[in-house]
C-alpha cells in the first residue's frame, strides 16, 4: 500500500454544522494518516475515536508546546514552534508540573462546587436576557448574550469587583473580536494580563472567596506570575468555548425545530441536549495536539520520538464506529464518550461548569422567548470556519 | 461487583460523580475521586462501568 501524505487540515465545510467532509473520508480509509505540517515536519493526523482517546490518554504522547509543531497557517506563513509553557499555563506542560497546577485547581472545579454556582449563573443569564427585553425585538446573540454570560461567571470566579467588571469585559471582547486589529487584540489581552496581575496582588492583601484568593492560600510558595497565568488560562479556556457553544447551539436547535420541539416537550432533556451539542459541534476543531517522546506503536503505525500528532475532535465525535447515526443531531441520543472536552489528565477541568452554564444558558433563552428566531436566513450566519474554536461571529435573531 | 479508585491517577474531571453521583464522590480537598460505594447494588453496575470506561485518567476498575 502507498502511504498518503495529507498536505494541510481540511478546513472546507459544506454547511454550518457538519465538519470537513474530507475528514470523514480520511476516518474511514486511513483514521491515522500522515500530515505534512506547514513548517515541513511530517507528524500525523489522527481521526478516529479510539485512536484520538489512546493517545490523549497515554503519557508517553506529550503536552509541551515547545515540543509541537503547528498544523495551522497564519495567512501563508507557518508559524514558528512556540515557546514553553509560561508559568502556571500548565496546559502545555506534563507531569510532574501539570500535576502540581492542576491539583491545586480540581478541588475548586469539583461537580459539587459547580452546582453551587448554579443559582449565580441563572441571575447572570436572567439579567442578559432582561437587557436583551429592554432593547427590543431583536438582537445579535453573541455580543447581547453568548460573550458576556461566561464573561460575568469568570469574573466571578475570579473575585472580579463588580465596578471593574465593566472594563474586564470590553477588553476580553477586542482581544476576541474579529473586527479588532492585531495590534489592536494583542493591547487588549496585554491589559487583561495586567488586570489578572494587579487582582492578584490585591487579592494576596485582601483575600475574598474567589478562585484566586482560594490558590494563594492552597500554596505558599506560588508566586504572582503563576497564580497571574492560571487565572489568565481560565479565562482563555473558559470564555471563548463557552461562549461559542451557546452561539453555534442555539443556531443548531433554531435549525433543527423537532430537535427544538422534542426539548420544549421535556426540559429534563437538557442535560442531554447539553452532550449532544457538545459531541454535534466540536468547536475545538484544529488545536488538539500531542508530541511523541519516544517511539510508540500504535494503530499498527510506528510513531517517532518527535513526531507530532494532530488530533481531529470533530472527525473523532461523527465516528460511526462509536456513535450511531454520527451526523444526525438527535437530543435523546447518549452522547456520552464524545471528545469535545479531551480525554487523559488534561481533559476539561472546568467541563462541569461549561455544563452548567449551557444547561442553564439554553433552558432560559428558549424559555423566556417561545418563539425566538433567526433574522438572516442559516447561509448569511458569519461562520469562524478558519479559527481555532467554531462558532459564529454573530447571530442576528429576533423574538416578538 | 466490586469498585476500585486510584485517587493519585485522578485528575479531577468530576465525570464519575457525573455519572453515578451514588457510587463516586470528590474529595473537597482536591477533587480527587471517593467512592461512596464499593459494593454498588446491580441497578448501579451499568453506571459504574460507564463511570470506569470515561474516566480520562484511567483511575477506575472496575471487578465483575
Amino acid at each position: 500500500m502507498t502511504e498518503t501524505i495529507s498536505t494541510g487540515l481540511p478546513m472546507t465545510r459544506d454547511n454550518p454544522f457538519d465538519p470537513p467532509a474530507e475528514l470523514g473520508v480520511l476516518r474511514e480509509e486511513t483514521p491515522m494518516n500522515r500530515l505534512r505540517f506547514p513548517d515541513g515536519h511530517l507528524g500525523w493526523l489522527v481521526t478516529g475515536h479510539e485512536l484520538v482517546r489512546q493517545v490523549m490518554g497515554d503519557r508517553r504522547f506529550s503536552s509541551r508546546s515547545e515540543l509541537h509543531h503547528i498544523a495551522i497557517r497564519r495567512g501563508n506563513t507557518p508559524i514558528g514552534r512556540r515557546p514553553p509553557a509560561t508559568p502556571g499555563m500548565f496546559i502545555g506542560m506534563d507531569a510532574p508540573d501539570h500535576t502540581k497546577y492542576r491539583k491545586l485547581l480540581t478541588g475548586q472545579f469539583t461537580v459539587r462546587r459547580m452546582n453551587l454556582l448554579s443559582a449565580r449563573v441563572e441571575e447572570i443569564v436572567l439579567g442578559q436576557i432582561a437587557e436583551m427585553r429592554e432593547r427590543g425585538t431583536s438582537a445579535d446573540l453573541v455580543t447581547a448574550f453568548a460573550l458576556p454570560v461566561p464573561s460575568l461567571v469568570i469574573c466571578e470566579l475570579l473575585g472580579v469587583p463588580y465596578e471593574e467588571r465593566h472594563s474586564f469585559q470590553e477588553d476580553t471582547a477586542t482581544a476576541l473580536r474579529l473586527e479588532s486589529s492585531v495590534d489592536e487584540a494583542m493591547a487588549a489581552f496585554e491589559r487583561v494580563k495586567d488586570f489578572i496581575r494587579d487582582l492578584v496582588r490585591r487579592k494576596r492583601s485582601e483575600p475574598g472567596d474567589d478562585m484566586l484568593s482560594g490558590l494563594i492560600a492552597a500554596d505558599e510558595h506560588l508566586d504572582d506570575e503563576e497564580v497571574t497565568g492560571m487565572g489568565v488560562l481560565l479565562l482563555i479556556a473558559g470564555h471563548e468555548t463557552t461562549a461559542n457553544m451557546l452561539g453555534l447551539g442555539t443556531l443548531t436547535l433554531l435549525s433543527n425545530p423537532d430537535q427544538l420541539a422534542a426539548l420544549r416537550a421535556d426540559p429534563s432533556l437538557i442535560d442531554n441536549t447539553v452532550e449532544e451539542l457538545l459531541r454535534y459541534q466540536t468547536i475545538v476543531q484544529f488545536g488538539a495536539t500531542r508530541t511523541a517522546l519516544e517511539d510508540v506503536e500504535i494503530g499498527g503505525h510506528q510513531v517517532k520520538a518527535g513526531e507530532t500528532l494532530s488530533l481531529s475532535l470533530p472527525a473523532a465525535n461523527r465516528d460511526p464506529h462509536k456513535f450511531d447515526r454520527p451526523d444526525e443531531f438527535d437530543v435523546e441520543r447518549s452522547a456520552s464518550g464524545h471528545m469535545s472536552f479531551g480525554h487523559g489528565v488534561h481533559q476539561c477541568l472546568g467541563q462541569q461548569l461549561a455544563r452548567i452554564e449551557m444547561r442553564i444558558g439554553f433552558a432560559a433563552l428558549f424559555r423566556e422567548f417561545p418563539d425566538l428566531r433567526l433574522s438572516v436566513p442559516v447561509d448569511e450566519v458569519p461562520l469562524r470556519t478558519d479559527m481555532a474554536i467554531y462558532g459564529v461571529h454573530a447571530l442576528p435573531v429576533g423574538w416578538s | 461487583m466490586k469498585v476500585e479508585a486510584d485517587a493519585t491517577k485522578c485528575c479531577g474531571s468530576g465525570m464519575c460523580v457525573l455519572t453515578d453521583p451514588d457510587v463516586f464522590d470528590q474529595s473537597e480537598d482536591d477533587g480527587t475521586v471517593v467512592v461512596l460505594d464499593a459494593e454498588p447494588a446491580a441497578s448501579h453496575h451499568a453506571a459504574a462501568r460507564e463511570a470506569a470506561a470515561l474516566c480520562p485518567a484511567g483511575a477506575i476498575t472496575v471487578h465483575e
